[in-house]
């Protein structure tokens, strides 16, 4: 065979990563109460999928971990097993195992192999919890197997809630209940954590032990379920299918489905050059039906070789056999084809404007045909455009579904209840920027779990919950895109910050406004720990957050009260967005106001047209003054229409401020894409980019914001001189 | 980016000399890198840009991209600037940044050997001399070589944010 197998590395390298963030966020989702069998299965497909891909390009330690664990899944997949908390951790941290294996194959990243090791045990030991005998000669390398085995049966299943303890007294319980049966450690929030153990002993005698560490009182006790007898006859059936596959052997499976299966993954083992994606399509086909058998090679990779090498024959079989089932869901493309695409999309849409321009003129009683085409052609076009336009989109939940794991850990690592929320995953950002916003954002997610969020008592005792929120959200807001991390914690200190800032050197005063205050911890250097909030020093690194913030274009602000929390708002502009805008004539040239800052349009009475002094006009609108910001005058260009009775006022509102745009007329209201300036030119003051016209001329989208920034330093100006 | 060094023409086409796109403006004759034309247009309406000086004439779309045009008459006073259907634009690549310029007319590409490339005098032209990369002579004709790379990136047209390479 000379098929050169490196090229399938790094798609295996890809799409092994996908899978293990599929299966992570599967993993959070899923209720642990009353799993969906559905997610159940998809999870099990995801390992399956990397132990196939691991196993077919000899990546042994990856096939192991995942087999171990693909085994567990198994079984609380059918049902044998109930799922639990500590399944869920545990898969979460096989999860992890895997990454840092997939980084070491990748990059050559060090791998932990104590880790590995640890967690392979521990889905091991919870593998055994149910069905022992079955596992135990597959894996003779888990002795410890063998004690446990006999509390499997008839006992009873005790969860027992520990108060606040040491680690060391934890530990020592632990290893006395153990004496009493089958003992596993499950961490609860707060740093508390909760013993299930399995035993025939009566809760008399646990609740003994217990009292030799710590007040019976505080323990809370309860009876976990008892296996159903469904559950039973189940777990006696697979006990008995499985005694069975170990008497027929391993080379003879017992039912063709198996055999099947198992020649399919020695394919995998031996070959190496199925395309993955077809791999995953014949898997997710067959996962279905015939779960592998639980076999012990993948365990031990010298065997897997030999067993390679004698199936070799079998796999020509198999290769024919297997037909394509499923279908995949996403191809790998490059950037550079979609982008080149999209260009070709521009033009054709332009060519379509133009032959719709010269085709108006024509008799429509005499090219009826010809224009019925026409205007099919614009349609086609239109739906073309924008289908090729939303493959650079991804949407925000690409970034937010890596959270709640992290949450979730430092959360637990901190010993604070966090309830995550996320608002607008759906928002839909281009790709660029998704992947540039991951870091600055889970340094302010971290931050806020970290200093913002109080610990449980503490937030009790301000009474708040014990739980704090920490919200996520983004949303389209104008021409820009927001996206807003909030939480309910002790928010930021003034007092300390102004303080650190004195000591720092920074120019600051005492009367100085909370916002001017807050943006001190954006200096460099103003990141030291210990000084801003009650707990810690908010502000680690938020220089670097401000710096990627602005490399993107972007603004940052914080709005914080003290006891109440903390929300910093990311304002990110759009490069290749499309955004709703509203298209206004000013002289020859048109200009887009991204619909989002315009709240109303009005052509003013003569009488609510004020002149004040030196300071330009004012126009009132509803009871309100505002200041009257000409265009014309704004850019130095030439208008049609002097008088703002005759022409159109815009009332725009930014930053909290309203101000009246006066425009020669309104043309129109549409979706553009934002074209960036900066790439050929300069960044122009009041332009925020700029977009082609259907009649492929050029319209300048204009910055409100800087807009009417401008105009009130134009007219601050004119008050001092 | 072009690894053409402009400003050196002489040892990057030894003997068989390097091709010029010779253009026009008012009455004088200029001839610039053949390697930095991407493409020469009609002139087509523009967008202004406010705010801008004179001679840039605004952004046009160019097949997708926005790119900005910039007169040269005007910037240098040479002729009088009108915009008829033989204005023609020529479109340039400068290290990867796409620009549009206004000339009067574009003539012909015409081959230079390093010997028919006289030193740019000190006075003479239009230009600032730290553009000029020297005097082109064909037969009777006589093309003022621009150095584009430098004259579009330099501040004082103001094209860029900052100065490119």
């Amino acid at each position: 065979m000379t098929i050169d197998i490196s090229q399938f590395y790094k798609v295996f390298f890809d799409e092994a990563e996908e899978l293990l963030a599929e299966k992570e966020r599967l993993l959070l989702a899923v209720d642990i109460d009353s799993p969906d069998p559905e997610d159940l299965n998809a999870i099990f497909r995801t390992a399956h999928s990397i132990k196939g891909g691991a196993s077919t390009f000899g990546l042994n330690d990856m096939s192991e971990v995942t087999h171990v664990l693909e085994s567990l899944l198994d079984r609380i997949r059918k049902g044998e097993m109930a799922l639990t908390g500590q399944h869920v951790d545990a898969f979460l941290a096989a999860k992890d195992i895997l990454k840092m294996q997939l980084d070491g194959h990748r990059n050559g990243a060090d791998v932990d192999q104590e880790a590995v090791a640890n967690v392979r045990m521990m889905l091991h030991d919870l593998s055994e919890g149910v069905i022992v005998p079955t596992h135990q000669p597959t894996v003779p390398s888990f002795l410890h197997a063998e004690q446990k085995q006999q509390v499997a049966d008839g006992a009873h299943r005790y969860k027992i809630e520990l108060p606040d303890l040491a680690k060391r007294d934890v530990d020592a319980l632990v290893d006395e209940l153990g004496l009493l049966g089958r003992v596993s450690v499950v961490p609860l929030a707060a740093g508390r954590t909760a013993l299930i153990i399995m035993t025939h002993e009566s809760l008399d005698d646990i609740i003994a032990i217990c009292s030799f560490v710590l007040d019976p009182n505080d323990l809370r006790i309860f009876e976990a379920p008892p296996l159903t007898p469904e559950q039973r006859a189940r777990e006696a059936a697979e006990r008995a299918r499985i005694e069975d596959e170990q008497g027929y052997g391993f080379f003879d499976p017992a039912d063709p489905l198996d055999a099947d299966e198992q020649q399919s993954s020695e394919d995998e083992l031996g070959y190496g050059f199925f395309q993955p994606i077809e791999q995953i399509r014949r898997e997710a086909g067959i996962v279905a039906e015939a779960p592998p058998p639980v076999v012990a090679p993948s365990v031990e990779p010298i065997e897997v070789t030999e067993v390679t090498a004698e199936k070799k024959a079998a796999k020509k079989a198999g290769e024919n056999g297997h037909g394509q089932g499923g279908e995949s869901s996403s191809i790998r493309v490059s950037i550079e084809k979609v982008d080149q695409l999209i260009n070709l999309v521009g033009e054709l849409v332009i060519t379509q404007a133009m032959i719709e321009q010269r085709s108006s003129g024509l008799d429509p009683m005499l090219h009826q045909r010809l224009l019925a085409s026409v205007s099919q052609l614009t349609r086609n076009t239109r739906d073309l455009q924008e289908a090729v336009m939303s493959i650079r989109m991804m949407p925000m939940d690409f970034v937010f579904s890596r959270f709640p794991r992290m949450v979730r850990d430092l959360a637990g690592k901190l010993g604070k209840k966090v309830d995550f929320i996320t608002n607008g995953a759906a928002t839909e950002l281009d790709k660029g920027l998704i992947e540039r916003i991951v870091d600055p954002l889970t340094h302010l997610v971290r931050n806020s779990i970290d200093h913002g969020i109080e610990l449980p008592a503490a937030r009790m005792a301000s009474g708040k919950s014990e739980s704090g929120r920490l919200f996520l959200s983004a949303a389209h807001q104008g021409g820009n895109i927001v996206i807003e991390v909030a939480d309910d914690g002790g928010g930021l200190n003034r007092e300390r910050i102004l303080a650190k800032a004195k000591q720092n050197g920074l120019p600051v005063s005492d009367n100085m406004s909370d916002a001017d205050v807050w943006q001190l911890i954006f200096a460099p250097g103003f990141s030291t720990a210990e000084i801003v909030t009650d707990v810690s020093g908010r502000g680690v690194g938020m220089d670097v957050v401000k710096r990627n913030i602005q490399a993107l274009g972007g603004t940052i602000d914080i709005r914080s009260a003290r006891g109440f929390g903390t929300t910093i708002l990311i304002s990110l502009p759009l490069t290749l967005a499309i955004l709703d805008g509203m298209s206004i004539r000013c002289g020859d040239e048109i200009y887009i106001l991204p619909l989002g800052f315009v709240v109303e349009s009005l052509q003013p009475a003569r009488a609510d047209v004020k002149e004040i002094a030196g300071q330009g006009r004012v126009v009132k609108v509803r009871g309100e003054y505002l200041p009257l910001v000409p265009l014309h005058q704004m850019f130095n260009i030439e208008p049609r229409i002097t008088d703002p009775c005759e022409g159109i006022l815009v009332i725009l509102e930014t930053e909290g401020r309203k101000a009246a745009l006066f425009v020669d007329e309104l043309v129109g209201q549409q979706q553009v894409v934002v074209k960036n300036l900066e790439a050929n030119y300069r960044k122009v003051t009041g332009i925020s980019g700029a977009t082609i016209l259907g009649d492929g001329g050029v319209a300048l989208i204009l910055d409100v914001a800087a807009l009417l920034r401008s105009s009130r330093q134009l007219s601050d100006e004119s008050v001092v001189y | 980016m072009s690894t053409q060094p402009t400003n050196k023409p002489n040892d990057a086409h030894d003997g068989s000399g390097s091709e010029y796109l010779a253009f026009t403006l008012g009455s004088e004759e200029y001839g610039i890198d053949i390697l930095k034309v991407q493409e020469i247009r009609g002139y087509e309406a523009v967008t202004r840009i406010a705010n801008a000086p004179e001679f840039i004439k605004g952004v046009i779309n160019l097949r997708g991209i926005i790119i900005p045009v910039v007169d040269m008459r005007i910037k240098f006073n040479l002729g009088t600037p009108t915009y008829d259907q033989f204005t023609v634009v020529i479109i340039l690549n400068i290290g990867g940044r796409i620009m549009g310029m206004v000339v009067d007319s574009v003539s012909d590409v015409t081959t230079l050997s390093p010997d028919q490339i006289k030193p740019a005098p000190e006075m003479g032209s239009a230009f600032n001399s730290d553009y000029l990369t020297g005097l082109g002579t064909v037969d009777e004709r006589m093309l003022i070589l621009i150095d584009i790379d430098k004259l579009m990136s330099s501040s004082e047209m103001g094209l860029m944010d900052r100065l490119a390479a």
